[in-house]
């Protein structure tokens, strides 16, 4: 198809698409309702189960077992990509060559990065009470232990960073979610059930199994960012392309 | 124009679908597929979007505040982390083909190759 045609054929596409598309948000709720009636069952049922961050009542508790097909895509695109970038056989693996690094970035950079870590585990950890959770922490504490690798170089990030540990962890923290759906199943209930004590409205203690299960998806998502960075470092720093000269080669070869 | 964030949503979607149809460049085609992504976010905010309400958090606040609707956050939360680890799956893959074929530009990636 040449480039015309499919930008005519675009064109046609998105005119019906724009139409149909207006049509239906005319017969939407009016923009701001005040009529929510899932919002405001979902607040009501996350009061019930005294978990202070409606959100993360209705990720972890009232549709858990959406989230665990959730975590379960983000455990896949992460073995996906592990798998697409591990070396090939015609790519040869170099030294990285350290560069200069200006002393205030390293000051600021060692600085920051156990502040940034805490913040990210205070994060995960109060995913019941405040905005946060497991996901946003997770990504917090992932992106913060690469301030070593901007305040320093390659080697001390890889030296803070064990890709093995990390890969391990990814694993652990969604088997974590899995099995700690078991607990409904054991205390007579449905699977990813919220049996647990419920404990004080307001506390780090409160909502039963929500902040059991936000650990899990915090340890998942911060190991899962952490070693698809590594994959894709890994193509930048070390792995050097084949050679240019010779006709590229057939996977598998 | 109580239609108008909708409608923005429907224009994001269309911008991104436009860009990934006219790219000439992968990595470029998988930036305007998160762009097509990025409308369902503010197709969903601006549809569980309440006015003079806050955010569905009751740690600081009393309980029979109005909060915007928490069901269309968790989906858009969920949605963003989801979409990245995507997006990284794909770019993967376009390093793959720029390693395998030596080009990026989908135009050139013709034949299949077994």
């Amino acid at each position: 198809m040449s480039r015309r045609v499919r930008v005519l054929l675009f064109l046609s596409a998105a005119v019906v698409f724009a139409v149909a598309f207006t049509a239906a948000c005319t017969g939407l709720p009016h923009f701001g309702t005040q009529s929510h009636p899932y919002g405001d069952r979902a607040v009501h049922a996350a009061l019930q189960h005294r978990t202070a961050n409606v959100i993360s009542a209705v990720n972890f508790d009232q549709r858990a077992l959406d989230t665990l097909g959730e975590e379960s895509i983000l455990f896949g695109a992460v073995l996906g990509a592990v798998a697409l970038l591990r070396r090939a056989r015609d790519e040869n693996r170099g030294a990285p060559e350290p560069g200069r690094v200006l002393p205030s970035t390293l000051l600021l950079g060692a600085g920051l990065l156990p502040v940034t870590v805490l913040v990210g585990v205070y994060i995960v950890a109060h995913g019941q009470l405040s905005p946060g959770g497991g996901f946003q922490g997770g990504v917090v504490l992932a992106t913060g232990l690469h301030l070593a690798y901007v305040a320093a170089d390659y080697r001390v990030l890889r030296r803070v960073r064990p890709l093995a540990v990390f890969s391990a962890l990814d694993a652990v923290g969604a088997g974590a979610f899995t099995a700690l759906g078991l607990a409904g199943l054991i205390a007579g209930a449905a699977y990813l059930q919220n049996v647990l004590p419920l404990g004080t409205f307001g506390r780090l203690s409160s909502a039963g199994l929500v902040p059991l299960v936000n650990a899990a998806v915090g340890v998942e998502v911060a190991s899962g960012v952490i070693v698809l960075i590594a994959q894709f470092l890994d193509q930048a720093v070390e792995i050097a392309p084949p050679d240019d000269n010779s006709p590229p080669q057939e996977a598998g070869t | 124009m109580t239609v108008l964030p909708f409608l923005a949503a429907g224009w994001i979607f269309l911008a991104g679908v436009y860009g990934m149809v006219t790219s000439r460049n992968l990595v470029h085609a998988v930036g305007c597929l998160a762009v097509a992504q990025s409308s369902t976010y503010v197709l969903l905010l601006g549809v569980g979007y309440r006015r003079g309400a806050t955010a569905p958090v009751f740690s600081d606040i009393p309980v029979n505040t109005p909060v915007v609707d928490p069901v269309v956050q968790a989906l858009v939360l969920t949605d963003v982390v989801v979409g990245a680890t995507v997006t990284a799956l794909l770019l993967s893959l376009v390093i793959q083909i720029r390693k395998r074929t030596g080009t990026v530009n989908p135009e050139e990636l013709t034949e299949l190759k077994g």
